[in-house]
């Protein structure tokens, strides 16, 4: 399947990018050549250092999230216990999920040749299988991030999360269907590759839908049957207790990764492109358009790795298949970087970004207001940056 | 096997412990645990060589695998995989098995001769197992793979005699044969083992100096076992005429060679193979009496060069010199991951995208779209893009 033939209804004209960045750069195609190669640098520089440390800090990650997913399983033979079964069994889900599933998915490790971190072969503990997931994710969202009509990301296909997007009265509930998708996230990342809303336009068939259909229903089966029926019967006289503490630990998961990923595309000042911006666009281009498309959040240690290293999306997707615990030192030269040419780094703190995040998905629940209302005023753009 | 280990092997235990399977639970209680997967610790290295400072040390290895290890036949290798220092990369390697035949989770012995060719200059798994393991290193192993192994026992079938040709490191697997014929074969009096049935044993070898086992197979030779061996050195080549000579009838007598391709190459033209004219390793005419093993495939000289090889993940180009895909990448300063780099592991397994392709080890061509190849085996013809 290619994604090539996108319907022209969807490939509408617009000839600006929106960045909320007073000091929108004019960068010359120049200087998005020479931008793009310094990024390249950086990027080559880091992977040539891969290396043991690297090796290392994930085993100790994967062993880490093992004894954690072993204390969550016992704790529930010990009722009193349960609200700890609870919260290790969550830790347990979020690492395996942020950490080690979507980093190891993505080939950051490929290249220590251990078939259980080898992208080809890991698959996560989630609904989604692993072969789906990295064809939408990996390619399409990766390649083509924030360009509407492409990036199936921007809204999952549910929601309204950018003014491009045509408003109808289905999106009276966008605060509605944003909390729902939160509380089934897992479900829901499971269902966004069957792309039932292009079968509603009839840009799929129900033929491919069915090909796509039948490794989500296997792994649901699988994750359904592991989590509420084998666990739960393990635990004999527990049963009931243990499927509700599974089931706690799994919307902890949802609830944790829905607020990290949200805040990767979707706070205040994160720009969006047309299709027509980024035909035949250059390296430097796409560089551009992943930084001016991710946001990070800031926080401790502990933080970036319960995200996965996701709070540094920018550097995720500038280098999605460099090891994640390298973005913290490449987040440093890339700020470096972006003071240089001066393009907006976007970052702040969880409760900022999710309070942006949330104001926009209740803004975007009603109709455009007029244009020069608009928080995010659209700026111009030299046309040498889209060619 | 036990019964803890099929509960363990179970689609049940498996569903439980996802997504990383029960073996990496297993083994953060101990590294010699395993329920699938096969491991094993170095418990003792010797080296074999001691004396020959011009070539390459070769050392045996003792190994203990894990109690999944389901044992092997003479003649078998193993992969092995190594996380090298530094780079913490895990390679993989084959080696010849070169004790006798083993039963499922007994010891084995690898010989390794340190060879650090198609490496780049950097690192190989041999070097760094002869030269740096330690006792108590862990290595990653498969079952034992392969089918250069004897059909029957030295207590079994009639009186046919048996042919070993080998050269160099391609002792290991007659090695693993001799020492199983005579271990099973019948005890007379306190001589050891007689097998039942002719055994010429040849051998080429750089010196004296460097003929590994050496000790042991001059009391072969010397004992009334029905085992004859014929150790050569430096300028005594094979050639058909010396063969004749020592087995009139070789054509005739099952035999297994195994040695670098050069002497392969030899060996085949001896026994009516002949090479197809690229020298790919196809043969026109099979002798069923003959069985090969060679360490690597033998190099393309003529016939695929020209056109373009592009490897399109990373951009790469050159023209196409009519090497394997893997050599040609290596060339590029690209370094994809490879394992045997003789067509068996499917460690360097990528898709062809576009072009023709030639199988080096069968000759045979494939131009299908989005074909899944093993580029250690795999030179293009013309024109050819990897997603690489």
């Amino acid at each position: 399947m290619t994604i090539t033939d996108i319907p022209t209804k969807l490939a509408k004209k617009r000839s600006t990018v929106r960045a909320s960045d007073p000091k929108n750069p004019n960068l010359t195609a120049e200087q998005l050549e020479e931008f793009g190669a310094e990024m390249d640098a950086l990027r080559q520089r880091v992977i040539a250092d891969l290396g043991e440390e690297d090796a290392a800090y994930i085993r100790m990650i994967v062993k880490r999230q093992q004894q954690f997913e072993i204390a969550g399983r016992a704790l529930f033979y010990l009722p009193p216990a349960w609200p700890l079964a609870v919260a290790a069994l969550s830790v347990s889900k979020i690492l395996e999920n942020m950490e080690i599933g979507h980093n190891v998915m993505h080939g950051q490790y490929d290249w220590m040749g251990d078939p259980k971190l080898n992208s080809r072969i890991y698959d996560w503990d989630t609904m989604a299988p692993g072969e789906n997931w990295k064809y939408g994710h990996n390619y399409i969202h990766h390649t083509y991030t924030n360009i509407l009509g492409k990036d199936r990301d921007i809204g999952y296909g549910i929601l309204r999360m950018d003014e491009d997007q045509k408003w109808n009265p289905y999106y009276l509930g966008n605060p509605l269907y944003a909390f729902l998708l939160m509380v089934f996230f897992e479900e829901g990342v499971a269902l966004h590759d069957l792309e039932v809303d292009r079968i509603r336009s009839g840009e799929r068939t129900w033929e491919e839908t069915k090909q796509v259909g039948k490794p989500i229903v296997k792994k649901v089966g699988k994750q359904v049957f592991k989590d509420y029926l084998l666990f739960p019967a393990l635990t004999g006289p527990f049963f009931v207790s243990t499927l509700i503490g599974n089931a706690v630990a799994n919307l902890v998961r949802n609830v944790w990764t829905f607020n990290i990923i949200f805040c990767g595309h979707f706070p205040a000042g994160v720009a969006t492109f047309t299709e027509e911006e980024c035909e035949n666009e250059s390296r430097g281009h796409w560089y551009y358009r992943q930084l001016l498309g991710s946001a990070n959040i800031t926080g401790g240690k502990l933080f970036h790795i319960m995200s996965g290293n996701l709070s540094h999306q920018i550097e995720h997707h500038l280098f999605p298949d460099v090891p994640a615990r390298r973005y913290p030192e490449l987040s440093v030269e890339v700020r470096a970087l972006c003071e240089k040419y001066g393009i907006e780094y976007n970052t702040g703190g969880l409760t900022h970004q999710l309070w942006t995040v949330a104001k926009k998905i209740v803004r975007l629940s009603f109709p455009n207001a007029k244009r020069k209302t608009d928080p995010a005023p659209a700026t111009g753009l030299d046309d040498a940056v889209a060619a | 096997m036990t019964l803890t280990s099929k509960v363990l092997g179970s689609r049940a235990v498996a569903a439980l412990t996802s997504p990383h399977g029960v073996d990496r639970y297993l083994e953060m209680f101990h590294p010699m645990w395993a329920a699938i997967e096969v491991r094993a610790r170095v418990v003792d290295i010797h080296r074999e060589n001691p004396d020959a400072h011009g070539s390459a040390p070769v050392a045996t290895l003792t190994l203990q695998p894990t109690s999944t290890w389901r044992g092997h036949r003479a003649g078998q290798y193993v992969q092995v995989g190594v996380e090298m220092p530094g780079s913490a990369r895990r390679m993989t390697r084959c080696f010849s098995i070169s004790s006798a035949a083993s039963l499922p989770g007994e010891r084995i012995t690898l010989t390794i001769r340190a060879n650090d060719e198609g490496t780049g200059g950097g690192h190989s798994v041999s070097t760094f197992l002869v030269n740096e393991a330690k006792v108590g290193q862990m290595l990653h192993l498969s079952q034992a793979e392969g089918d250069f192994t004897l059909p029957f026992t030295p207590t079994t079938g009639g009186p046919d005699p048996v042919l070993m040709i080998s050269g160099g490191s391609g002792i290991t697997p007659g090695m693993a044969q001799l020492r199983t014929l005579l271990r099973d074969a019948p005890r007379m009096g306190s001589s050891g083992g007689r097998t039942n049935r002719k055994v010429t044993f040849v051998h080429f070898a750089r010196s004296p100096e460097d003929q590994i086992f050496a000790d042991e197979l001059a009391a072969i030779a010397a004992a009334d076992n029905n085992i004859d061996v014929h150790l050569r050195y430096g300028d005594q080549t094979f050639s058909e005429f010396e063969l004749r000579r020592l087995v009139p009838d070789f054509r005739n007598t099952d035999t297994w060679a195994c040695g670098p391709s050069g002497l392969i190459e030899l060996v085949r033209a001896a026994y009516g193979e002949v090479a197809t004219p690229e020298g790919s390793g196809a043969t026109d005419c099979p002798n069923p009496r003959l069985r090969v093993e060679f360490f690597k495939p033998p190099a393309l000289t003529t016939g695929a060069a020209g056109g373009e090889v592009s490897f399109t993940r990373s951009g790469a180009t050159g023209e196409n010199t009519g090497a394997t895909l893997l050599d040609q990448a290596e060339a590029l300063g690209l370094n994809p991951e490879s394992g045997c780099r003789m067509g068996i592991c499917f460690s360097c397994v990528k898709t062809k995208t576009d072009g023709t392709v030639r199988n080096v080890l069968t000759g045979e061509e494939s131009s299908l779209p989005d074909e899944e190849i093993r580029i250690c085996v795999s030179a293009p013809v013309g024109d050819c893009s990897v997603d690489l």
